[in-house]
């Protein structure tokens, strides 16, 4: 399981981390990963602490265990790392990706992180303006695809666009919307070295 | 082949639209409400010709079904845990009815204390009910599992009814890549149900559940008896058959790297995934580990366990459940039992685990084969992952 990807998202119940988790998870498979995605086995409570998780991988994945040790974690808000130590199991060469008005550097002096990269991206402000909504799960999605580089962005664009055509057919502006907040956060995604 | 994301509840309801049963009969229970949700749904939209029978419980579900199957329908229900229990009641009817019921049933520890996690206490509690039993490691096993299992139930030599099983949340709410049947395969593979005998059918008339006492009671359990006997063989034809057509062959059991291993680790369920992971590692390290699934708990393959652990030198049963009767695990117990003839037998050790869902990660299994080594003689039960 050499090139095996384990992410965790954090969110509150109600954010969509269990959905954003499920729809990067189609979306790499339908570029030919072999994925699992499933949300923390827990009570599920609106706007409590709630993970959910990604495997990606070439090879057929066998695994069933939580997933401890992530190579990403994304955060869909920012306050939840008052209470929840988000870096939990992130390995030093690991991603952090936190949707936040703030800057990288501000995010790890605020959670005293050592090692492990930090990527911000105002994913509210980005899902209000196209979406019309503080849905930050969709546009979270253009930010993983950037830092992994796990999946060809154009191929996941399309991907989306299509599987969105089918299912809202009747309001074009929601898949526009979708779209566009997803291609603003993977140009506007910040790493510490700006 | 449609390449698909799905989750193991959602594997086993597409399962059932392609099977397009006649009745189901249901009442909704955590991890297993999907099932049934997704499959009502199917009826809502029309994409099923299914009669769904919204039960008021598991106990009347399992009853309509039995209703359902007596009038000839081909019949389908799902639940879990406590639900099955309710339905226990009725379970061995069932069987004795030669009913070919399918049950898509998802793995929960049983109350109390109440919990909603995976161990297998609830399957095990029903295990000698007369059901064919059919645990699936991942989505896709649970899938191919449902197809297969109204092929088996339904085959003229088996006639039982048989419940496909998947692990509680870890399968049950875990999205994979599946590959499901084109619509019309999945028609074709499934065949039309053959109505044996219906009690509307007044050219044949038949009675049902009459009572049986001393005389003859006895000589009516042994077609269950011979049937499950029969249905060995046929579940073994029907995974080749499945595997010829759709590539994915099944068995009884499943051998990974066990052919010259010296330690091996026997489970059932989703745990047998991460297991291999661990024998890939462990291999790559230099030591012979091989893992055997147990997919058929009813009927329990027990000479083809004993053979298949005729050349290792240890191994450990790895038990989701426990008998409390101070010997071990179901599954323990019952090789144990079918070793007792074996010529060559290796030492034997019983980790019950995972009660409740408590997490067996990877480290937990390294763990088990290393102490596995160390094992000197046979007879031990642990329950590990327990904190003292």
């Amino acid at each position: 399981m050499d090139n095996l990807t384990e992410i965790r998202w954090h969110g509150r119940g109600g954010q969509g981390a269990k959905t954003a988790a499920l729809l990067f998870a189609d979306a790499a498979m339908s570029l030919g990963k072999n994925i699992q995605a499933f949300p923390e086995y827990g009570p599920e409570r609106m706007g409590a602490p709630v993970q959910s998780f990604n495997r990606l991988s070439d090879q057929p994945i066998t695994l069933h265990c939580g997933i401890t040790s992530p190579r990403i974690v994304v955060v869909l808000d920012s306050t939840l790392m008052a209470s929840v130590d988000v870096s939990q199991g992130l390995p030093a060469d690991g991603s952090l990706i936190v949707n936040t008005s703030k800057t990288p550097q501000e995010i790890r002096k605020e959670i005293g992180l050592k090692g492990a990269k930090v990527f911000t991206v105002d994913a509210s402000a980005i899902a209000n303006e196209k979406i019309g909504r503080n849905i930050p799960n969709t546009p979270m999605l253009g930010a993983l695809a950037k830092v992994s580089g796990l999946l060809d962005f154009a191929e996941m664009i399309k991907n989306t666009e299509d599987k969105l055509k089918k299912k809202f057919a009747h309001k074009p502006e929601i898949i526009r919307g979708n779209i566009e907040a997803i291609k603003a956060a993977y140009e506007s995604v910040e790493g510490e070295n700006g | 082949m449609p390449t698909l994301a799905k989750t193991g509840n959602e594997a086993m309801a597409e399962a059932m639209r392609q099977i397009n049963p006649d009745v189901v009969a249901a009442y909704p229970i955590t991890p297993a409400t999907e099932v049934v949700m997704i499959f009502s749904q199917f009826v809502a939209d029309g994409l099923v010709d299914t009669e769904y029978v919204a039960a008021e419980s598991e106990h009347s579900a399992m009853s309509a079904c039995v209703g359902a199957a007596s009038a000839g329908c081909r019949v389908m229900t799902g639940t879990s845990s406590q639900g099955l229990q309710l339905m226990s009641e009725i379970l061995p009817i069932v069987s004795a009815l030669r009913q070919p019921i399918v049950l898509c049933e998802v793995n929960r520890a049983l109350s109390g204390p109440i919990n909603i996690h995976c161990d297998h206490s609830d399957t095990m509690a029903v295990r000698d009910f007369g059901w064919i039993q059919i645990f699936s490691e991942n989505a896709q096993e649970a899938y191919d599992s449902v197809l297969q299992a109204v092929l088996i139930a339904e085959d003229e030599k088996v006639r039982l009814p048989a419940m496909v099983t998947t692990d509680g949340f870890i399968i049950s709410h875990c999205m994979e890549k599946i590959e499901t049947m084109e619509d019309d395969a999945a028609k074709k593979y499934i065949g039309e149900h053959k109505v044996k005998n219906s009690i509307l059918n007044l050219e044949k008339p038949i009675t049902l559940g009459s009572l049986d006492l001393q005389d003859y009671y006895f000589e009516h359990k042994m077609p269950v008896v011979e049937a499950m006997k029969q249905a060995k063989d046929v579940i073994v034809k029907v995974g080749k058959e499945f595997g010829q057509k759709f590539g994915r062959e099944y068995g009884l059991l499943e051998e990974y790297k066990l052919a010259d291993a010296e330690f091996a680790v026997v489970a059932l369920g989703s745990t047998c995934g991460t297991t291999k992971a661990v024998v890939d590692e462990l291999r790559n390290n230099g030591l012979k580990a091989g893992l055997l699934k147990v997919r058929v708990f009813r009927p329990f393959p027990g000479e083809e366990i004993a053979q298949a652990l005729s050349k290792v030198k240890a191994a450990v049963i790895l038990d989701r459940s426990d008998t409390y009767c101070n010997q071990g695990g179901q599954l323990y117990t019952e090789i144990r039992s079918a070793m007792y003839e074996a010529a060559k037998k290796p030492l034997l050790a019983n980790y019950i685990y995972g009660l409740g869902g408590r997490e067996i990660s990877l480290e937990g299994i390294r763990q088990i084969y290393k102490q596995l080594q160390e094992c000197q003689s046979s007879g031990q039960v642990i329950h590990f992952g327990v904190r003292e």
